[in-house]
Parts: structure tokens; C-alpha cells; sequence
């Protein structure tokens, strides 16, 4: 029973992380709970298609492809809170503030949203078609069953109240704050996912990590419940590569350029209207 | 659309980066069997790439996983699966079998 909770919490954990950091990102966003839910449901159901299909994905190219696969949704990942943290960069403040109009703000809202559930959705897969597969392994092994389904339902739980707590915390912050703590939190977390898609695509014989820069596991090990936290809050790692501190900087700045030009353009594009509207009278 | 190519380009930034080339590694075998491995533990050169072929041959699913070496690979029940290890520094590596991790451990030494 031990075994299964400790499985399964470690799983949920990281899924729960993310799921709490964007339903913060998202709090006051019409029908942004919808979405997240969604995006949960469709991952639940990716896992279970993830885990059926597991020995075909592990066969597939050259016996990379289970590596190849949880990069490249890794990486969709990274691109999705990319966007909308860009979009959120010029929307993020009316929509979540009060000024909840109904015209493009909203309709490209939805975009954001799908984005979002997309993070959320391939999250849970990532995580829970590992735990569909484990749990299966001991539903077929004889015995023990009920106590281990048991241990995996109070792994689940914990998961879960960890990544609510998160949320909840963050809400606490006040709301002209929460959109720029969740920002960077959005930032990094995207960060520390492409830095480990590099993991995978090395595991893949696709790159090079280059050489380890530091070893600070003697501090905090990666693999202790603050340091696999700290790992999928902000990418924490303990022996990173030169590949993946370059991927993490570049992925941090890029997203954060990517949100100050679309702040810039969508600026200049009021001021261009009244301009037109001064010159009509 | 012009947050995309930012974006996008810090994700095609690893991809470009080296692709290693080299001659076909060392293979090594290892069988996973009443939740052991077996060999449990092995010794390989250092810095030279290897490759572990890890068959699985109970019937319940299990997890290569590895912080050491960067690896963590799902094998079905039957299956064989291909690890690859890049040049290692001098030292000690554990594995095991994330599913079953109470016996099925395991350790590279690099030398």
C-alpha cells in the first residue's frame, strides 16, 4: 500500500503543481474553470490511451519514441504557456481585474484558455498514464489489490490538497499582484520543462547535454519532495547541463520578449484608432 | 503572431545544437526478472557511450529510472528496451525499477 501511495503521490504532485499554478493564472477568467476541467478530463484519457499504447510508442522510432514523445509534449507545453502568457501580458490585468467585455478580448480569451488546457491536459497524461500502467502491473500481479488501490486513491488525495494549496496560496496574494506572480511562475515553470525536454531528447540520441555545470545535490537533492517541487515549479535541477541552462535562460527570455512586444504592438494600436477618431472631426 | 518566432525559436535553439556521431557503442544486456536486475550492477569504461538492452521478462510493467544517468524508461512485460548512455564520468550510478524499487535496484560503475 505504501508503494502505491508513494507512486502515485509523486505523479499527482507534479500534475497538481501545474494545474494549481494555472488555475491561478487564470482566477476571475470567464469560463476559465470549464477549460482546466476539460483539459484534465481529455488527460485522463490521454493517459489511459498513452498506457494502452505504451509498448507501440516504446517500439516506434528506432526504440526512441517513448523519449522523442515526452519531449515533444514537453515542448507543446512550453509553447502553449508561452502564448498565453504573451496574450495574457495585454489582456491579463482587464480580464482579471473587472473590465470583462465581451468583444475580442474575450473571444481570443478562449484561445488562451484552450492553450492553458493543452498545459493541463498533457500534464496529467505525461503523469498519469505512468500511474494507469503501475497500477495495471499490480492488477494483474495476484493479490493485494484493494490495499493498493487504496494507497494510490490516498496518494491521489494528497496530490491533490498539495496542488490545491498552492492555489489557494496564490489567491491569497492581492489580484494587482497575482497576474505578475503568476507570470513569472508561468515563465519558469516553462523554463524548467524545455531544460528537461533536453533530458529526453538526449536520452533520444538527438542532442548533446554538454557538460554538467554544477552538482548542488549535496544542498538539495532532486530527488527529495522540496527539491522534485522546486523542479517542476521552477526547474529546479541539481546537476544541470551547459544545454539545458542555455535552453532554460533562452526559454525565459524569449517568453518574455514575446509578451513585451505583443504589449507594445497591442499599445499602438489604440492610439492609432483615436488618432483616426480626432482626424474624422 | 509575432510572439511565435521568439518562442519557437528558443525551442529549435537544442535541436540545433550538436548531434553526436559516433561508432556503434557496446551493448549490454540485462534482464529484469521477479522484479530484479540482473546483472544488478555493472562496470563500464568511462567516458565511452554504452547502450543497455533491458529486457523485461516478468509480467508486470516496470520503470527503468534513474537520476544518476538522466533516464527513465517505461518496459512492458516481454519488452526489450534500448537505454543508451552517453560518456560517463568516473563515479557511481544507481538505477532501479521506479514499480518496484524495494528489490529492484541496481548500480553503473563507471571507471
Amino acid at each position: 500500500m505504501t508503494a502505491a501511495l508513494i507512486i502515485v503521490f509523486r505523479e499527482v504532485l507534479e500534475a497538481a503543481l501545474i494545474v494549481g499554478i494555472v488555475l491561478a493564472a487564470v482566477n476571475g477568467v470567464r469560463g476559465a474553470k470549464a477549460w482546466i476541467a476539460a483539459g484534465i478530463a481529455g488527460g485522463v484519457a490521454g493517459a489511459t490511451m498513452v498506457a494502452y499504447f505504451a509498448g507501440a510508442i516504446a517500439g516506434a522510432l528506432a526504440g526512441y519514441g517513448q523519449e522523442i514523445f515526452n519531449a515533444s509534449i514537453l515542448l507543446v507545453a512550453v509553447l502553449m504557456l508561452g502564448w498565453h502568457n504573451a496574450w495574457m501580458s495585454v489582456h491579463g490585468r482587464e480580464m482579471a481585474v473587472e473590465m470583462r467585455d465581451a468583444g475580442n478580448a474575450v473571444r481570443d480569451g478562449k484561445k488562451s484558455l484552450s492553450a492553458l488546457a493543452i498545459v493541463v491536459g498533457v500534464a496529467v497524461l505525461r503523469e498519469g498514464s505512468e500511474i494507469v500502467l503501475f497500477l495495471y502491473g499490480l492488477a494483474t500481479a495476484d493479490g493485494g489489490l484493494s490495499s493498493t488501490l487504496l494507497g494510490g486513491a490516498i496518494g491521489l488525495g494528497a496530490g491533490v490538497i498539495v496542488g490545491a494549496g498552492l492555489y489557494l496560496g496564490l489567491l491569497r496574494i492581492p489580484t494587482r499582484y497575482l497576474f505578475s506572480v503568476t507570470s513569472i511562475m508561468i515563465t519558469l515553470l516553462a523554463a524548467g520543462m524545455a531544460a528537461q525536454a533536453m533530458n529526453f531528447l538526449s536520452a533520444a540520441d538527438i542532442v548533446n547535454l554538454g557538460p554538467v555545470l554544477w552538482d548542488s545535490s549535496w544542498l538539495l537533492s532532486q530527488e527529495s519532495l522540496a527539491g522534485k517541487t522546486l523542479h517542476t515549479l521552477v526547474g529546479y535541477m541539481d546537476r544541470p547541463t551547459l544545454l539545458q541552462i542555455v535552453v532554460y535562460i533562452g526559454t525565459v527570455l524569449a517568453i518574455t520578449l514575446a509578451s513585451k512586444t505583443t504589449r507594445r504592438l497591442a499599445n499602438r494600436r489604440p492610439a492609432r484608432g483615436q488618432n483616426q477618431a480626432s482626424a474624422a472631426e | 503572431m509575432s510572439k511565435f518566432p521568439a518562442v519557437v525559436f528558443a525551442m529549435l535553439m537544442g535541436s540545433v545544437v550538436t548531434t553526436v556521431a559516433h561508432a556503434a557503442p557496446q551493448t549490454i544486456d540485462m534482464v529484469i526478472k521477479d522484479h530484479k536486475f540482473n546483472p544488478a550492477e555493472i562496470t563500464i569504461p568511462a567516458n565511452t557511450p554504452v547502450v543497455l538492452q533491458v529486457k523485461n521478462a516478468d509480467h508486470a510493467v516496470e520503470e527503468f529510472d534513474s537520476h544518476d544517468l538522466r533516464r527513465e524508461k517505461i518496459i512492458a512485460p516481454g519488452m526489450t528496451a534500448k537505454i543508451k548512455l552517453d560518456g560517463l564520468a568516473p563515479g557511481v550510478y544507481s538505477f532501479m525499477g521506479e514499480f518496484h524499487s524495494s528489490t529492484a535496484q541496481g548500480k553503473v560503475h563507471v571507471k
